[in-house]
This record gives structure tokens, sequence and C-alpha cells, in this order.
């Protein structure tokens, strides 16, 4: 529900304060062929392989959102530092609010996870994206790494404003029948649910190693999700998966609980409970 | 859990040279206007409504244009396919007098909703509308249930020559309808809208879809309308509110294009 302005207006209209969007490149992709999104027990698993109408197409759906004074956080992908740079400085035309790299998508080559890896890659591309654009910069890092924080850092060390995590896990599913994987990619992103552990251990150990905000993402379907996130160290939340497990207003049922949770337990304001997990 | 279900081709119909309709066990319940995700193994996955239904097989009838439905006209009884759904919203088939009108393929979306019509003592009359007669099908199944048949081809080789919606503004004129029910292109649908005025509207919509259970927006129309889930059936007034009816569609990457 982030492909265009009329689908981000009405996920906003149900409480979100912000809205990210799909991850858009220089050229339009058509991604793979389906199947490209399943359901599993205990997550969703995609590769929908960067499908995007380029940038210059999309200028259009957020133009059109402007009018409704919608925070958009412009997520964009490339394969180097020029393209990233390029990327962002449209995005910053278009009038989006902030701008996130996708250094973690699992499933397309040469883009997201093969750049996100590369610790001297990430300062890079941050680097010369800050020093080319005047608004927020976020860096979404992926959680099939073998360290998240050496990579929060060198997105920090690039001058990030935040770091967002995480990305989808690096998944597959088989299919018992045909004895093929269920993808058309074979290998794809597992979200929902399932990957919540994992999150909420990648923001503890970044936000432990960095001083910029950490936005917490990954299998949130509840206010209790999102307070777990908030005390491994998030300042903010993303919600990807969960508009199916609850809806589309998602958004405001866990703005809802987490205000009925900090009541029962006395708390005034939810900045108080950042990163209480550390101890 | 949206999940495809492997299951086999139990028969094969041809029912005209680029027309066919697989059947296969599927023991969900379903309503007219819902569809299926069928995948083919190796070729792609794509929405398909239902054009037969019982409480253990169910049919999906297309004609081959692209990868996917010419793989699909290859495929043989025994032979499997991954079967997903049904998702949707359906038709309302409710009313005294309905009149059907299904254009091209779209034939095969409206005739389990004429069936059940007919079931429910509605009085159905349906407009088949194609470019010549050989492009027609399930004219005798849909007469056999007892509808009221009218064709129309673009090239007059049956019935009515000219557009099914030329052939719909005579037939609302000279009868008393309080319901239209259409599939078909969407250039026909949005002009059986403009000359249905007044009259109880329904639509099928066909968009590009991957998810189909509502998560990843790539068939949303107007302001997040998702076809998968809100639809693939509107309403008129639901319609007269989506700017891009009978004018864009999304492909792939998201670009609109033009029908």
């Amino acid at each position: 529900m982030d492909k265009d302005a009329g689908s981000m207006e009405r996920i906003f209209n149900y409480g979100a304060g912000a809205i990210v969007t799909k991850s858009i490149g220089l050229n339009p992709r058509e991604g793979y062929p389906n199947p490209t999104v399943v359901e599993l027990e205990f997550g969703i698993l995609n590769a929908m392989g960067l499908p995007n109408p380029s940038i210059e197409k999309f200028g259009d759906e957020i133009k059109k959102l402007k009018k409704f004074n919608i925070p958009i956080i412009g997520s964009i992908f490339g394969s180097n530092s020029k393209e990233f740079t390029e990327l962002a400085k449209k995005m910053e035309t278009f009038g989006v609010t902030a701008i996130e790299l996708n250094m973690s998508c699992p499933h397309a080559k040469g883009y997201g996870l093969e750049i996100g890896s590369d610790p001297k890659l990430v300062k890079e591309i941050t680097y010369n994206v800050k020093e080319s654009t005047s608004i927020p910069v976020f860096v979404k890092i992926s959680p099939n790494l073998p360290s998240v924080t050496e990579i929060a850092k060198s997105a920090e060390s690039g001058n990030a404003d935040g770091i967002v995590a995480i990305n989808t896990v690096k998944a597959m599913k088989i299919d018992l029948d045909l004895k093929i994987p269920v993808l058309s990619n074979k290998v794809g992103g597992y979200s929902g649910k399932a990957i919540k552990p994992i999150g909420v251990r990648c923001v503890y150990e970044i936000s432990q190693n960095v001083d910029i905000p950490v936005i917490g993402v990954g299998g949130i379907t509840t206010g209790e999700d999102a307070l777990e996130y908030i005390m491994a160290g998030a300042s903010a939340i993303q919600i990807g998966s969960g508009i199916y497990y609850r809806g589309l207003d998602i958004f405001k049922k866990i703005c809802d609980e987490l205000e009925i949770w900090m009541k029962d337990h006395g708390h005034k304001n939810l900045s108080e409970l950042i990163g209480v997990a550390h101890i | 859990m949206n999940y495809p279900s492997v299951t086999k081709i139990t028969e094969t119909t041809k029912e005209n040279s680029d027309v066919k309709t697989l059947f296969f066990e599927y023991p969900k319940k379903i309503i007219p206007g819902q569809f299926f995700m069928i995948w083919i193994p190796g070729i792609d996955e794509i929405p398909m409504s239902a054009s037969y239904f019982n409480s253990s097989i169910k049919a999906i009838t297309f004609k081959r244009i692209g990868d996917a439905t010419k793989a699909l006209f290859e495929l043989k009884k025994g032979d499997k396919i991954g079967v997903r759904g049904p998702y949707g919203n359906g038709f309302k088939v409710n009313g005294t007098r309905i009149l059907f009108v299904g254009g091209g393929t779209g034939i095969a979306t409206i005739a389990p909703s004429v069936k059940e019509a007919i079931s429910k003592n509605i009085s159905s009359t349906v407009i088949l509308g194609v470019k010549n007669k050989n492009e027609l099908f399930f004219e005798n199944r849909i007469k056999k249930y007892g509808a009221d048949v009218h064709i129309s081809t673009d090239d007059g080789s049956k019935g009515h020559k000219g557009f099914a919606t030329d052939l719909a503004k005579k037939l609302l004129e000279e009868k008393k309808f309080n319901s239209v029910l259409t599939c078909g292109p969407e250039i026909m649908m949005k002009k059986l809208l403009e000359i249905s005025d007044g009259i109880h509207f329904q639509a099928s919509l066909e968009r590009y879809m991957k998810c189909g259970f509502g998560i990843c927006g790539q068939c949303c129309v107007d302001k997040g309308l998702r076809v998968c889930v809100e639809g693939p059936v509107f309403d008129g007034i639901t319609l007269k509110n989506i700017e891009d009816f009978g004018i864009f569609k999304r492909d792939a990457t998201g670009r609109k294009v033009r029908f």
C-alpha cells in the first residue's frame, strides 16, 4: 500500500504519522514474475524484485500527496553512490520530508543487501547523499549480516540521521507437492510476526552502539510489540505486514494500545521508555 | 492461509479456438464474481475469476493471450496447478430484473452470477458481446439456465451488429431493469455505467495483481481501493469516483497505461 498517492493517503487517514514509499530507482522495473508473495504459518514471504515506475514517474505520486501535508519518507535504491545521490536529489525536489536508503533488500542482484553488506560502501553512499541533500537521511539495514552494529556505525559515520532496522530476513519456502521453491525468484524476504525477536535484537544492538535515532521495524502488530522495540531503543516504528494481520486501521489500533498500556503502567511520555531495556 | 494448494486438473473443455475451461478440485466455498490466484508452476501466478463451481469442483475459463494463459491452455487432465483464494467481494445477485453484460472473456465471470440469479427466480437478460461469432462461448450454457440471451458482434457475424453497449442501450429503453451486472473491457463498462443512470450497477474490474490479499498495493485504484479486497466488483457510485475507471490501469512497474 505504498505505491501510489491514493493508497498512501488512505493509510495516512488510518492514523500513520508518516509514510515510507515503495523503494524507487532510476529506471522502471517490472520486478519478478509471480508468485511474488505468499503467506506462511508465522509470517509473509516476498520477492517483489524492486518493481517501480522510475523516479521521474513517481514524482507525480508524491506531488499529489504534498497537497494533503502528509509526511513522506522517500525510499530509494541504487547500485552505487552516483545513483543514490541522483535519486535522493530528485526525492528532495519532489518535496519528501526525509529519505530512506534501501541498503537491505535481500533478493535483488546488484542492489540492497549487496550494497548494504559493505561497510565502506554504506559510509560512502550515505556521506554523498547527505552532502547533496538537506533533508534527514535514514539508512535501512538488513538483519542478514554478521554484524548489524558495524553497518549501522558505517551509516552513522557517513552522517546518517537515523538507522532503520530491520529489512526482511532472507528466506525460502519449498512446495512439497511440486518440489520447487514457491517464489519465482526462489529466495525472498520473510516479514511478519516471526521476525520480531530478530528485529528487537538488532535494534537493541544498534542503539547501544550509535548516537543517532533508530527506527524499529519487523513483525510489529500490536502496541506491546511496538513497546518492545521502543524499550530496545527505537524512537519510532514502521509497519508493513501488520496491515495484513490487523487491517488498514492497525496504525490507530497500535496508538490506542500504546496509550492504554502507558496509562496502566503510569507512564506519561513514550520517550521515557526509549532504550530502557539497556541495563 | 494465502498459500497455493496444488491440485490436479480433472477436466478440460475447449470453448472455441482460443478459449478453454479448466476444471479442478478445490472444495472451498465461493460466490459469483470472486477469483482465485492461479499458479502455473515455473511461469506465473495470475488472478482468474471462477467460471463454474460446485462444492468440490471449480473452473476457470480464459483466452490464450499472454505467457500465463498460453501455458494454461496447454495443460491437460492430470496436470498440476496451484490455487489460492477465493478472493474479493463478488457480485451481489439480487433484485427482480437484472441485465447482465459480458464482454469477451468477461462472459466467464458473469456466467455463475446468471446461474445464481435464475436460481433465485430473478428475471435475467444477458448480453454476450464479442468481436465476431468465432469468439463466442457459453451461449448454450447460459440459455440452458433459462436466461434471455442476446448476442452482439462488432462485425455483425451473429446477432446485433455493433457494440454490446448499443444493444444494452436499446434493451434498457425497452424494459425496466433494476440492476446491471457487467464484466468485460473497461471502456465498455464505463460506457455502460453512463447509460445505466439510476439503475443499481456492478462491474468487475481487472488489475495486475501480486498478493491477492490486500497487502502489496499493486492493484489499488482511486484512494487506495484494493481491487483484490474491496473489489473486484464495485458499484456505480464508487466507480463514478474512480478517476481512472475506463481510462488507465497500472502496469507491473506501477506506471499508468491507457486502456
